[in-house]
């Protein structure tokens, strides 16, 4: 649980905590992940997010949510963000934001997509883009616990240099214990590329996904549309609803309105 | 509120405020930000209709024909969404307010306050006077263009002296009422009357 | 999750990505807490719902009929909650999975 300070009726309240960049690593060309320190932070489990709020020098604050993307058996805390180039918070925190820097997070928050190696698999992980992040924390408790439990994650990228986290990935995968990744690249393939070649849909998880019968545990993160339609296929497969959980990426509109 | 550390080198996206047609605590944007408190309605305008009631009564009522035979009126105006964006000279076609009371026979509004209903179920609530004298209308045509539906297209209220809030998306209904009351966002910590001038953004400003 | 904001809106997000608003409401972790549709009766996790609202407040709506069931603004004076559109929300003592 996170911790609490009591406020007049008793209740619990998530508290700003002021969050340290100790490095910036460029995964991708268009994708950062900063490895922050955080003073005071409670762990987290797999799944859970942060809120992250930048104030400017005139006291101007804007606020988003970003997954964690580092296990809670790691020592520091990782989120890992795209570059929007209109946006107003992701070019400061892939871009910007340098060893020293400091912003505020409070979290971790949220308790519905989370894995924890105890809830057992088969585990099913569907990712587009940046979705990855809070699917590779499950991936990184998974192997920092050493768990057998059968993984797959099914990966959508548009290039391969669009794959985040592309050679711990490999590393995990070869590691004998379980666990397959597979890549769908949806703009360009190299020569001789033996993954997927389009994007994620009823037919491709039909053929490589975790059938229904195995009741896997599915966990989809991406953009709204590859949510959908990922979510859709596989209750038209036969997958449990209740064993299916999303989360969709968008605009929070956080400095917008009507 | 606790102090934030500074995070450097972080401005935000914000053009400055540039002159005296942006109230206080707003900056200017030039794209159109969509916040929606729900779903886009499907735009059926075989079926789309706009009524005047007054309490429980009907008092008028138009299919999307009949509403776009009423005289058409153009505004140019700037519009302050209370999330703090304000847009510059935005071009409007629609029927004013005044029209639909004129059309509907009314020569003096019944009641002094409306509410507005909404496909979807949303509501605001807006006092009569700021409805008439050409203060506002039914927009249908955004420059040029019919209303895409994400913007409240077919039909949306503009009352654009009041924050974004009150200009309600995809409306269907206007409420004649003895009394104020407060709608979608009103009854949820939103100011009831909504003066972007006065920054009157929540209860209590 | 990684929200940012270009300006086009691409439709609901899941309810989960209130869970940071909610916790500033519920002593429990409310996005595993079950709600029960006032208008349909469909029963499900917040973190399963529609989110809706932007930078005005959360507004979850039910999955099945777009019910508002649950509003949460955040303004200068504190948090205001309106659970209208739920018939039940219930808090399992051991979250389920």
């Amino acid at each position: 649980m996170p911790e609490t300070d009591e406020r007049g009726g008793g209740g619990p309240r998530l508290l700003w905590r002021t969050a340290q960049v100790r490095e910036a690593i460029d995964e991708t060309p268009r994708v950062r992940s900063l490895v922050l320190d955080v003073p005071g932070w409670t762990p987290h489990r797999p799944g859970q997010h942060v809120d992250v709020r930048l104030t400017a020098e005139d006291g101007y604050q804007a606020q988003r949510s970003y997954s964690i993307a580092s296990p809670p058996e790691a020592r520091h805390l990782v989120i890992t963000v795209e570059r929007i180039d209109d946006g107003e918070v992701s070019p400061y925190l892939a871009s910007e934001a340098r060893a020293g820097d400091r912003f505020e997070i409070r979290g971790p928050i949220g308790g519905y997509f989370v894995w924890t190696e105890a809830l057992g698999g088969p585990l099913f992980l569907i990712a587009g883009g940046s979705g990855i992040a809070p699917l590779m924390a499950m991936l990184r408790h998974r192997a920092a616990r050493a768990s057998k439990v059968p993984a797959l994650l099914l990966n959508s990228a548009r290039s391969v240099e669009d794959i985040i986290y592309r050679e711990e990935l490999e590393r995990l995968a070869s590691r004998d214990d379980g666990l397959e990744v597979v890549h769908t690249l949806t703009r360009r393939r190299p020569a001789g590329w033996t993954g997927g070649t389009r994007r994620i849909d009823r037919d491709m998880l039909a053929e490589l996904g975790i059938p229904a019968t195995e009741r896997p545990r599915v966990y989809i993160c991406g953009p709204t549309p590859l949510v959908e339609e990922a979510a859709k296929s596989l209750v038209a497969l036969g997958h449990d609803a209740s064993l299916i959980k999303t989360e969709r990426f968008g605009p929070t509109g956080a400095t917008h309105g009507s | 509120m606790q102090d934030s550390p500074i995070s450097r080198g972080f401005r935000g996206r914000r053009p400055p405020a540039r002159n005296d047609r942006v109230p206080p605590g707003q900056h200017l944007t030039e794209d159109f930000p969509v916040l929606s408190a729900g779903p886009t309605p499907a735009a059926k305008l075989g079926s789309w209709s706009f009524a005047l009631q007054d309490g429980g009564s009907l008092l008028a009522k138009w299919s999307w024909q009949e509403f776009e035979a009423l005289p058409q009126t153009e505004v140019t105006v700037d519009i302050h969404c209370v999330t703090t964006w304000s847009k510059l000279d935005t071009h409007w076609r629609g029927v004013t307010i005044d029209t639909l009371f004129e059309a509907a026979g009314l020569d003096e509004p019944p009641e002094a306050f409306a509410m507005i209903h909404c496909d979807g179920g949303y509501t605001t609530n807006v006092p009569v006077e700021d409805l008439i004298d050409g203060k506002a209308m039914i927009a249908t045509h955004y420059e040029g263009k019919p209303l895409a539906p994400e913007h409240g297209g077919p039909a949306r209220l503009l009352v654009p002296h009041l924050y974004f809030w009150k200009s309600a998306k995809w409306a269907r209904r206007l409420r004649f009422l003895e009394a104020d009351e407060p709608g979608f966002w009103e009854s949820l910590g939103y100011h009831i009357y909504g003066d972007p001038w006065r920054e009157q953004r929540y209860a209590g400003d | 999750m990684d929200h940012d904001d270009s300006g086009a809106f691409q439709g609901p997000l899941d309810g989960n990505s209130a869970a940071g608003l909610l916790q500033e409401v519920f002593v429990f972790e409310a996005t595993s807490a079950i709600l029960t549709c006032a208008g349909c009766g469909a029963a499900g996790p917040i973190g399963a719902t529609r989110l809706y609202g932007g930078a005005m407040g959360a507004v979850l709506r039910c999955a099945h009929c777009d019910t508002a069931l649950l509003r949460v603004t955040r303004t200068e004076i504190g948090i205001w909650l309106d659970m209208q559109g739920a018939r039940s929300l219930l808090m399992r003592d051991a979250p389920a999975a």
